[in-house]
């Protein structure tokens, strides 16, 4: 029995004795640190995927602390609500960007965009492009091989087997951007996200002429402008032969969409406008028809 | 028998298919597609334009930097385009479209048939002549020939090693000119000699071409060609590589990059380049032209083909009668060569064959899971970890990458063919030898500001 009681006792005030040096260590070396970079960090949504430009949500939290201004600053994941209430937190002012969401730009399907070669190697997006122009003879295209898949975090990217193109599930997509620097052929770009997944964009990055571009693929851009022509906002740029709509101005006001002799543009979450609209003056039309649509 | 040191695989070398086919000159084609672009370093700029009359030999394409070739017309008639077009590839490049209106070549050019055999330029003449004439390495890798001849500040070439290796299955263009233009390739090798400032020259001929070392050295006894030895060498794949071909023939080893040739006091130089340096060296005749291999087993024929450049590569596959069904189609051979996705592609400088192989002879295996059997390391001729590369390829792990020297693999592909898994490993690798260097030119580039 005595064994047993000098055990219990050794070890309590060896215990003990441990616990107070531990403490004035604790207290001799305390590291100081802000107390409200670990109530940020809480509201951040801790998927650490770096969308932000930092290492993680921490060093992104250490960010918003300690920086006076932090308009710069974006968790792409959160939204703009999440940062307001972070930057009322902290009593500083509050960054204002409009969410965003990834778009695929290449509208060559299998049907569109046949396979005029078999591809034997590694199967990855990276190592084709290194190689030649891909399956299908498109320089510009998706090749299908899903680098940016396997990048995405939040599981936002999906292969459409009919298709052969990768989609982007809309809900799921946090605008990280790692789809962006994965993708080897820059088809994906983070566009602003309009409600009810709605979107107008230009399915094609094919800078070639029409006549090439038509050669390998039927829903390809072939640089006729007309697009840009119909455009009230400025928001197209034709640029060798090659259009974009800047997300920022367009208004989702359709026209282009029923210009286009290809489909190359691209409408989601929306019913194209009538083939003949009216000859009414265009303006008060635009905003007749997004009313209807809200 | 000598041969490279560590690695090397022996697989079967089909050369039987076409070995036997004398050279004959393909007809000129009726239209010639040059790219501005057939040569390692920066592209051409073309110097002539839509509506332009040429003629056979004239310069269309000036080369820009030290690094990089000049490109001249293998037709004479009018430019009726300058714009991208397709390579073998698919990829779009800048290419000068001639439609050829017979056969009329630039004054200068001397086109008798007799060897001329006396050089007395001196070693910049030589080496200027050969820069003016845009001769690349014909070996495949298309470098500038102008570059590697000229030594250094502080280096000194002890001796020039001539590659008629050609170990890569199947090709056998090397072969023929060996056998075909003998005394032209001697003559070529004493011009290199003397513009590298050597006394001694060994031509490395693999061991299963006898007659062309018996031919060689025969026409080297007879007419009198002094220090070039002929040496056999061991059937070893890839012995055809700059570095392997010195370990082979001169016992040295050429340390890790940035370390050149040079650094170990040789030359390297392809047979056909030698020829084609003999060409432009005495008959100041520009490179327009080369001997290209179209084989495969079931090609209805196959040949050796002295082509133009520019000329579409479907007009070969008309001649040698494609078979039927899926085909793989490469520019070069089994091991190294790149496949041909788009036949309208011209013919280009580097291409020393054609190999048509069957879908089924083509396919690779399912891919496993590594074993970690080894096999690759003990294939790689460069001393390297193919199956570490290939993994870090793989996970983007880029400046490890680096410390394991991906820079040093020559992607002669014996990993992938070795490896009983069927992995891609020369794949994966390739990305991360590329992703390394752009790395590297970027920090050299950053440290220069």
């Amino acid at each position: 029995m005595n064994e047993l009681l000098l055990t219990v006792l050794t070890l309590s005030v060896l215990g003990a004795l441990l616990a107070v040096i531990l403490y004035f260590v604790a207290q001799k070396f305390r590291v100081e640190e802000d107390p409200r970079i670990d109530d940020v960090e809480k509201m951040l949504p801790g998927a650490n995927c770096g969308g932000c430009g930092f290492a993680g949500c921490r060093a992104m939290a250490e960010a918003l602390v300690t920086r006076d201004n932090i308009s710069s600053l974006n968790c792409p994941v959160a939204g703009g609500e999440v940062m307001g209430s972070i930057a009322g937190f902290l009593g500083k002012s509050a960054p204002q960007q409009s969410p965003k969401v990834a778009t695929m730009r290449c509208g060559g399907t299998c049907a569109k965009r046949p396979k005029i070669n078999h591809y034997d190697g590694a199967l990855s997006c990276a190592v084709v492009n290194t190689f030649y122009v891909g399956e299908s003879g498109c320089a510009f295209g998706c090749i299908g091989y899903g680098d940016c898949i396997a990048a995405c975090k939040f599981d936002a990217l999906k292969l459409n087997p009919e298709t052969g193109l990768v989609e982007v599930d809309v809900d799921k997509c946090t605008a990280c951007g790692a789809c962006v620097k994965a993708c080897p052929k820059a088809l994906i770009e983070l566009r602003k996200k309009w409600p009810k997944n709605r979107a107008i964009y230009v399915a094609c990055r094919s800078k070639n002429r029409g006549a090439v571009v038509m050669k390998v693929c039927k829903a390809g851009y072939i640089g006729c402008g007309k697009c840009a022509k119909v455009c009230q906002f400025d928001a197209i740029t034709v640029e060798s032969s090659l259009a974009y709509i800047d997300s920022e101005k367009c208004k989702l006001c359709r026209k282009c969409v029923n210009e286009c002799p290809t489909g190359a543009i691209k409408l989601e979450g929306m019913e194209p406008l009538p083939k003949e609209p009216k000859v009414a003056a265009p303006k008060p039309e635009v905003k007749v028809e997004t009313a209807k649509n809200e | 028998m000598r041969t490279f040191p560590i690695g090397g695989i022996h697989p079967h070398d089909n050369k039987e298919w076409s070995k036997d086919q004398a050279i004959e000159r393909l007809e000129l084609p009726d239209k010639v597609a040059i790219p501005m672009i057939q040569h390692i370093g920066a592209p051409s700029t073309p110097v002539v334009k839509k509506g332009d009359k040429v003629l056979t030999g004239q310069l269309i394409g000036q080369s820009v930097g030290f690094v990089s070739a000049n490109i001249h017309s293998s037709v004479s008639g009018t430019v009726v385009d300058v714009d991208g077009y397709a390579n073998g590839q698919g990829q779009r490049r800048l290419m000068v479209v001639i439609k050829r209106e017979g056969d009329e070549w630039v004054e200068s050019i001397d086109r008798s048939p007799e060897l001329k055999r006396e050089c007395t330029l001196s070693s910049e003449e030589i080496i200027a002549k050969i820069k003016d004439a845009g001769i690349v390495g014909l070996g495949g890798a298309q470098f500038p020939t102008h570059v590697k001849l000229t030594i250094p500040d502080g280096q000194k070439a002890e001796v020039l090693v001539i590659n008629g290796v050609e170990c890569e299955p199947y090709l056998t263009s090397d072969y023929r000119n060996m056998l075909e233009r003998a005394e032209e390739i001697l003559t070529g090798v004493e011009i290199l000699m003397r513009a590298v400032k050597v006394e001694r020259a060994v031509i490395g001929v693999e061991n299963n071409k006898p007659d062309a070392v018996a031919h060689l050295r025969e026409v080297a006894q007879k007419n009198n060609y002094k220090n070039i030895e002929i040496l056999p060498l061991k059937v070893r794949y890839p012995q055809g590589g700059e570095k392997q071909l010195i370990a082979a023939a001169t016992g040295r080893q050429v340390p890790p990059p940035p370390a050149l040739p040079i650094s170990v006091g040789a030359v390297v130089c392809n047979v056909s380049t030698t020829i084609a340096v003999y060409e432009a060296v005495q008959k100041n005749k520009p490179l327009i032209e080369r001997v290209v291999t179209i084989t495969g087993k079931d090609l209805k024929s196959t040949h050796n083909y002295l082509a133009r450049f520019g000329t579409p590569v479907s007009r070969l596959f008309e001649l040698a009668g494609l078979p039927e069904g899926d085909v793989k189609l490469l520019n070069g051979g089994p091991m190294m060569g790149r496949a041909i996705v788009d036949i309208t592609a011209p013919l280009i400088k580097g291409c020393s064959g054609i190999t048509v192989l069957s879908g089924k002879e083509a396919a690779r295996g399912k891919e496993l899971s590594c074993i970690k059997c080894g096999k690759c390391v003990e294939a790689c001729p460069m001393g390297l970890e193919p199956y570490l590369l290939s993994k870090l390829g793989k996970l983007q792990k880029w400046d490890m990458a680096e410390e394991h020297y991906a820079t040093d693999c020559i992607e002669c592909g014996c990993c992938s063919y070795t490896c009983p898994s069927y992995l891609p490993l020369l794949d994966y690798i390739r990305i991360a030898k590329q992703t390394v260097m752009t790395n590297i030119r970027a920090r050299a580039a950053a440290n220069k500001k």
